[in-house]
């Protein structure tokens, strides 16, 4: 079905280490961004006469601001311990996709520009001016990272590239090299709510039709509301969640659970994206913007709690970040953590036996479980280390009847990002994105041949799409990618309300007027 | 004789001017440096008891490294173990009287610089053997390695082979400590040793060598996983919820 006009790897059953081959994914860049949406995000549209001066003070600048930076810049010492860990390398061979390659190309402006040793003694330590050159590598390679951590897991002094493909993205649109995929779809949520453009109307009309589908095949009436205002919940999900598949069968899966929950939840048409792309360009001041939609939706439809949906880096940005972003939450219910994720509200329903789950409606699949990556590495689900392991599995082990872990090494906080997070999610970064599947797809083709396994479950909305997208370059079915509430949603046996004989619709969803332009909404 | 003693006085003070206040520079500017957002790498420990335990074991262990590479661990943990041992039994040219604990690993200083030694030349392998490693590997790095493999040869050559004035050069140590220059034995080897050991201690606060002190401060191993329970925030961004 789909088409390379480059080369797929072919699967191995471990993967192996390549040798490496300088430059082989250098061709390797996103579009660019345009004014329009530079400006909405408070950047410059154009590289500028002086850009070097302003980069290199800007550098300087975020060397003050976070330590990580700082400390990582100094601390490396080339042991080569994460080279063979980034799934981009495993995939392109292209040293520059090492992880200490990648460090690299910022750490030699770095010395050049900020250390005694870089200043006198260029050559000896590797350190290189800015050039015109160094910054069209910046832009090939650090967008070639999915800001997956793997690298820092192995790290000795837990050198994380993410916080430097961040600062380095930062650094980009500081001088107005922007990437076209992050700054439109931020553009897109600060003008109509969520990355995909799906103004009020739209939304209304998906989840009105969700009710009805849901109505058809189980003959219960499970409620998907909009801009409800005194729920008790506000669910924030990716914006996928409402129409894409995969995903759009988790988002059935929430509903039904909070359904059988017996509470009352919304989602918000105004923060209704729970994906935040600030985080992939490294801005804080935009991460900030963005949770802070989240913040003001939850004191206007005055919720008790807050939910998230599946998503890898929007649970990344949720729990270790929301509180500082958009804290403290003190007007919240304090008997629950905020936010929670959608796993760990399932999971104590199951723990509580509030659940009728029945394991045979998935006795058709053979399940695995992919571990996305800023859910393992980035935070943590319930009140115990690993969490964020355990009960997404958990929650498999109690709607399915045949489930089998990949190899050790590829899940957990070990596991492979799919090649498509930290922004890369993007139609003209396709080539580094199928490379990048690569050993994740070894792992998941190893237990499909040896398990039988049909189907690999995610909880993120990236993963999803992902997976998606790129399992038919390796010959697989694209269907193979599951949500895990859809899993749930297929097992849970639902509890008829009083109503539920009546064919009728209940319509008492609030009517918003939305005067947000729709030629977004593709 | 005197020109050289003199010499050697002054390069040791510079040098442990150098590095005493390069350090306390670095360091200072990374605990001054906020990090705005909490990023340990999960799991991570949920108490700061539990961040310490997660950090000595790094520190005396290399976990992380554990997981990462097994040569690169071997070799790198009897180098920097060895170093360890050699550094405490050289504690006794600096100290007086030598207190019992250093009194009792003298022998076991001896088997650390063999180890030193060996587990150098592993690490300096692979930085030709491994093609990742070699791409990764800058003229600093061979220069950092010689040097303590020098350091190291020279320093179990004067124990083996051409033995030096051990008595003598406490002395000249001590005599430093109140500026009473006592003359340093003239043998080639002590001076080749020393001179690279002031080397050493003037490039640490200007290379990788800040790796030391740099681990402390990672906030990807040194946070506490508590986001949800308790706000974490920068002065910086603070200023950013005042506007």
């Amino acid at each position: 079905m789909a088409k390379a006009t480059f080369e797929v790897p072919a699967l191995s059953q471990y993967t192996e280490v390549p040798p490496v081959t300088p430059d082989a994914m250098a061709h390797s860049a996103p579009f660019k961004s345009k004014d329009e949406w530079q400006d909405a995000l408070g950047f410059p549209g154009e590289l500028p006469e002086d850009w070097q001066a302003k980069a290199i003070d800007k550098m300087g600048d975020l060397l003050g601001k976070y330590r990580s930076l700082r400390v990582y810049m100094d601390s490396c010492v080339k042991c080569g311990s994460c080279t063979d860990k980034c799934h981009y390398f495993l995939g392109t061979k292209d040293p520059k996709n090492m992880p200490v390659g990648r460090q690299d190309l910022m750490r030699k402006v770095y010395r050049r520009y900020f250390t005694l040793a870089g200043r006198f003694f260029p050559k000896l330590v590797g350190a290189e001016d800015f050039t015109k050159e160094v910054l069209d590598d910046w832009y090939s390679y650090f967008h070639q990272c999915s800001q997956c951590r793997r690298c820092s897991v192995f790290c000795p002094y837990g050198i994380d590239t993410a916080e430097i493909s961040m600062a380095a993205r930062e650094i980009m649109d500081s001088i107005g090299v922007g990437q076209k995929y992050c700054n439109e779809i931020i553009a897109k949520v600060y003008r109509i709510g969520n990355n995909l453009g799906l103004p009020g109307p739209a939304l209304e009309d998906t989840l009105e039709g969700l009710e009805e589908d849901v109505f058809d095949d189980t003959g219960v009436k499970v409620r998907y509301p909009l801009d409800e205002e005194g729920a008790e919940i506000l669910l924030v999900t990716p914006s996928a969640d409402f129409f894409a598949e995969p995903h759009v069968d988790g988002l059935i899966g929430y509903g039904k659970v909070f359904h059988e929950a017996g509470v009352s939840w919304t989602i918000s048409s105004y923060a209704s994206e729970a994906a935040n792309f600030g985080m992939f360009i490294g801005s804080y001041a935009n991460m900030r913007k963005l949770a802070q939609r989240i913040r003001e939706a939850a004191i206007k439809l005055k919720v008790k709690r807050i939910v998230f949906g599946e998503c890898g880096h929007a649970w990344r940005v949720a729990y270790s970040f929301l509180n500082t972003l958009a804290g403290p939450w003190d007007f919240l219910d304090p008997r629950y953590p905020v936010p929670q994720h959608i796993c760990e509200f399932t999971y104590e329903l199951i723990k509580e036996g509030k659940l009728n789950l029945d394991k045979s409606e998935n006795d058709d699949k053979v399940l695995t479980f992919h571990d996305s990556c800023n859910v393992a590495r980035a935070s943590r689900m319930g009140t115990t280390p690993g969490g964020q392991f355990e009960i997404p599995r958990a929650i498999l082990k109690a709607t399915c009847n045949n489930f089998y872990d990949m190899d050790e090494d590829t899940i957990r906080d070990r596991t492979f990002c799919c090649g498509g997070g930290g922004g890369l999610l993007t139609d003209d970064l396709m080539e580094i994105r199928v490379k990048g599947a690569k050993p994740r797809l070894d792992a998941l083709n190893n237990v499909m041949q040896e398990k039988g396994v049909t189907h690999m479950a995610a909880i993120c909305a990236i993963c999803k799409s992902q997976f998606t997208k790129v399992l038919p370059y390796y010959g697989m079915e694209m269907d193979q990618i599951v949500s895990l509430h859809q899993l749930v949603s297929n097992a849970l046996v639902l509890t008829p309300g009083e109503d539920d004989e009546e064919p009728d619709e209940d319509d008492d969803l609030d009517k918003n007027d939305n005067d947000e332009d729709t030629d977004e909404a593709a | 004789m005197a020109f050289l003693t003199n010499f050697y006085a002054f390069l040791f003070y510079f040098a442990a001017f150098v590095l005493v206040f390069g350090l306390i520079f670095k360091i200072v500017q990374y605990s001054r440096t906020p990090a705005p957002l909490k990023i340990p790498t999960t799991p991570a420990p949920t108490t700061r008891s539990g961040v310490v335990f997660r950090m000595t074991r790094e520190v005396v262990l290399f976990e992380s490294l554990f997981r990462g590479n097994k040569w690169t661990w071997i070799f790198g943990w009897m180098f920097h173990f060895g170093l360890f041992l050699v550094t405490l039994r050289h504690l006794r040219y600096f100290l007086d009287p030598v207190p019992f604990p250093i009194q009792l690993v003298q022998p076991f200083g001896i088997y650390g610089g063999l180890a030193m030694v060996v587990g150098l030349a592993g690490l300096w392998v692979r930085r030709f053997a491994v093609d990742r490693v070699k791409y990764i590997t800058a003229t600093s790095d061979h220069l950092i390695l010689g040097l303590l493999v020098l350091i190291g040869c020279t320093g179990l050559l004067m124990k083996f082979v051409f033995h030096t004035d051990v008595v003598e050069i406490k002395s000249f140590f001590l005599g430093l400590y109140s500026f009473d220059i006592k003359p340093l034995p003239g043998d080639p080897l002590l001076l080749l040793h020393l001179l690279l050991v002031a080397s050493l201690m003037i490039i640490f606060p200007y290379s990788k060598l800040l790796h030391a002190p740099g681990l402390f401060f990672s906030p990807t191993r040194n946070q506490v996983d508590n986001p949800r329970e308790q706000r974490h925030i920068a002065p910086w961004a603070k200023r950013l919820d005042q506007q």
